[in-house]
């Protein structure tokens, strides 16, 4: 009787339909993390170099022929934007790689809500976009650098102060209001996860260096990806969906189960006559 | 041996007219009659598993760094040592964790079961003179169910409880004149507080369950000295009743009912996961999550706060805040409407004659559709403390949904009333054809197959 029911709510609440739009455009670069590219450590996730300003030349040509086919219709010829998508001229290498990676960029129809996917490129398709892209201003973040040593006592404690009034205790995603959902988390690898904080796509708030540490954003990451592996140790976890499944299923289970066996034994004992 | 015991017991205080005459008392046979039962076997299950529970919590909020390795991520977390002993007493204690959601599952269980009973009490008109004192304790016992499971729900200290403490503690605040009193003698000033689970506790485990376990013996003292409803039936009279006897007959049939709600709840303990506190993490102001509501028996509470208008009053230097329409004085008129529902239904149909025989729903209109109504309303009222799950799930905009049970709430129980009217109206329609209309033949089926008639007296062919 739960199986099917939890079956039910677990593909209803599964990963986040919707998501997020790209980061406003406008955004202030001050929280650029410049601290993060200095260590001479590379990028874990990706071979491609984010350093504003030196990309180089045959990666940013090839960007650019893929912008052109791909881009150029929303984003406009000069990167300044259009009436239907933001300008990426402030966009930086991981606000670019963030929307790409993901699969929320390209939209398949423009002005729609984007929404987490595969990704329509490889790995050297999107490194190229980033180069063309971030050649063109890119005072956005660059793609931030992990260690993956974060504390995890830390990395919850920011969670919970930061995150999960949106994206819930286990990461699932909620709403966020006014028709915006926090999307889940479960599918979305340590990079990932570092960029969004960074960049604050759609309506989530943007972490720059001085509002978030390098170390803390490691804690942060490393708590995020503990999270893909919930602690059900109390048995099936009716979904995540806390109080709401559970009332459910003590209905149906406790008094519907406790009704079943009164029809069992309610009339079938009779007394002699 | 027990006839020995049993005759040592007579010769000293004299019972055995009593307890022959206890052992004959005859038990209507409907199922729906054993649903009250549920409710109080759910009773001495939470009693004896809250017992257990007791010998591990910590009513403490003081403040205690966590050392345990339960809960990697709450390693050196600075917590009260309440929600530090609900993790030991869940991961580091023989059976802790099942029997405290056995106890959780109760909570749950034990509220429905009284509302599925005095469902049935209402729509069969038991609660009809002389019943209605029983009335009265039984929803008094319902109230009392729900006061003792939100505090026990808000013992441990987590972030969903705590945010709900602090949403109940803010109701208890907006309620005029008696207000702050009321909110800091329960939770000890404006929480959190170093008191608030202290009072809490005494308040979980001491006031309400000896409130409960008074009032349960009386509700079953006045059954017992007022007999049983039945249904109208053959042989079944105002002045009998016809049903098993307690002995052994009723006997066996409740045991078991008794072993299933036992049995189930420890499955559930032991199986779904419930009050996952450890993934909550422990209470503070500003680390509230989402998706948050309260288990179901508080839900259409928060699902009134939801939909409550912004209607703030202010007079003469005070303010009536908008949480008081939606969380104090709905749900105190709801109350009301319940507690005073035989003296309503007396003053509208004006039959104030005493009922041993129960009435089918169909058979008042009035009530049957009242009741509906009013479920409905309720109803709509928990849905919309999920709203922002259902957004979640339909995709629709928190704000519209919240908008949809706003109108809903005031169209649909009217809705309900009506349709129900209709209902009664065609079954009492029905029957009367049927009283001046009895069949005069059955179609009896024949040896060969074929169909024939035979009038209604003649005995009928048993295949």
């Amino acid at each position: 009787m739960i199986a099917p029911l939890a079956a039910f709510l677990l593909a209803a609440l599964g990963p986040a339909p919707r998501a997020t739009v790209p980061s406003n455009p406008a955004a202030p670069v001050a929280s650029a993390s410049p601290g993060a590219m200095s260590n001479g450590m590379p990028p874990p996730a990706s071979t491609y170099t984010s350093v504003p300003g030196a990309p180089p030349a045959d990666r940013v040509k090839e960007g650019g022929e893929l912008y052109a086919v791909h881009c150029l219709s929303c984003h406009g010829a000069t990167l300044h934007g259009t009436p239907m998508a933001p300008g990426l001229t402030s966009s930086g290498a991981a606000d670019v790689d963030f929307q790409l990676s993901t699969g929320r960029m390209p939209l398949e129809v423009p002005g729609t809500e984007p929404m987490r996917g595969p990704p329509s490129y490889p790995r050297p398709q999107i490194d190229a976009l980033i180069a063309y892209i971030v050649s063109h201003g890119g005072v956005g973040p660059p793609v931030p650098v992990l260690r993956h040593n974060g504390d995890l006592t830390r990395g919850r404690v920011l969670y919970e102060e930061n995150c999960q009034q949106c994206h819930g205790a286990t990461g699932d995603g909620a709403v966020a209001g006014f028709g915006w959902l926090a999307p889940s988390l479960k599918a979305a690898i340590p990079i990932q996860v570092a960029e969004a904080v960074r960049v604050g796509p759609g309506i989530m708030p943007r972490f720059g260096a001085n509002d978030m540490p390098d170390r803390d954003l490691d804690a942060l990451v490393g708590y995020v990806e503990e999270l893909h592996h919930p602690d059900d140790r109390g048995g099936y976890s009716l979904a995540s969906a806390g109080p709401v499944g559970e009332g459910l299923v003590g209905w149906v289970t406790g008094v519907g189960g406790t009704i079943i066996v009164m029809l069992l034994v309610g009339e079938t004992l009779k007394p002699k006559r | 041996m027990i006839r020995s015991l049993v005759t040592w017991m007579d010769e000293r205080l004299g019972g055995a007219p009593f307890l022959r005459n206890a052992l004959k008392k005859a038990f209507p046979d409907h199922w729906s009659f054993m649903l009250g039962e549920v409710a109080m076997y759910c009773f001495l299950f939470i009693l004896a598993s809250g017992t257990y529970l007791t010998f591990f919590f910590h009513a403490s909020d003081a403040r205690v760094v966590y050392d345990g390795t339960a809960v990697p991520s709450l390693h050196g977390r600075t917590m009260t040592e309440a929600y530090a002993s609900v993790l030991k007493l869940s991961f580091e204690t023989q059976a802790g964790l099942m029997i405290r959601q056995a106890h959780h599952w109760c909570a749950l269980v034990f509220a429905a079961a009284i509302v599925t009973h005095m469902s049935r009490i209402y729509f069969t008109g038991a609660f009809r003179k002389p019943r209605e004192i029983n009335w009265v304790i039984g929803f008094t016992l319902l109230l009392l169910v729900m006061g003792d499971g939100f505090t026990g729900y808000s013992l441990p200290g987590d972030a969903l409880s705590g945010a709900g403490l602090k949403i109940a503690q803010s109701i208890a605040l907006s309620i005029p004149v008696i207000g702050g009193w009321v909110a800091f003698l329960v939770f000890g000033g404006n929480m959190p507080t170093a008191e608030t689970t202290n009072r809490l506790f005494a308040i979980h485990i001491l006031f309400l369950p000896l409130a409960l376990g008074a009032l349960i013996a009386l509700h079953l003292g006045v059954l017992w000295r007022q007999k049983h409803t039945q249904f109208p039936g053959e042989n079944r009279r105002e002045n009998n009743v016809v049903g098993s006897p307690l002995w052994p007959n009723y006997t066996v049939k409740s045991v078991a009912l008794m072993l299933a709600t036992f049995g189930l709840l420890l499955l559930l303990g032991g199986l779904v996961e419930i009050n996952p506190i450890w993934q909550y993490g422990p209470y503070d102001p500003w680390t509230v999550s989402s998706p948050a509501q309260p288990d179901w028996y508080v839900g259409w509470l928060d699902g009134s706060l939801r939909l409550g208008p912004r209607l703030a009053l202010r007079f003469g230097g005070h303010t009536i805040t908008a949480l008081f329409w939606a969380g104090a004085a709905l749900p105190l008129c709801v109350f009301a409407i319940v507690y005073a529902w035989p003296w309503i239904e007396k003053l509208l149909q004006g039959d104030r004659a005493e009922h041993e025989l129960l009435q089918y729903p169909w058979q008042n209109p009035l009530r049957t559709s009242f009741g509906v109504a009013l479920l409905t309303y309720v109803a709509l009222l928990l849905l919309a403390g999920s709203d922002d799950v259902q957004a979640r799930i339909t995709n629709i905009s928190v704000q519209t949904i919240t908008w949809a049970y706003r109108i809903a709430v005031w169209v649909l129980p009217p809705i309900g009333f009506a349709i129900a009217w209709r209902v009664c109206r065609e079954l009492q329609a029905r029957h009367a054809y049927e009283a001046e209309h009895p069949p005069r033949v059955v179609l009896v089926r024949t040896d060969e197959g074929g169909y024939d008639e035979e009038p209604v007296d003649a005995p009928a062919v048993v295949p």
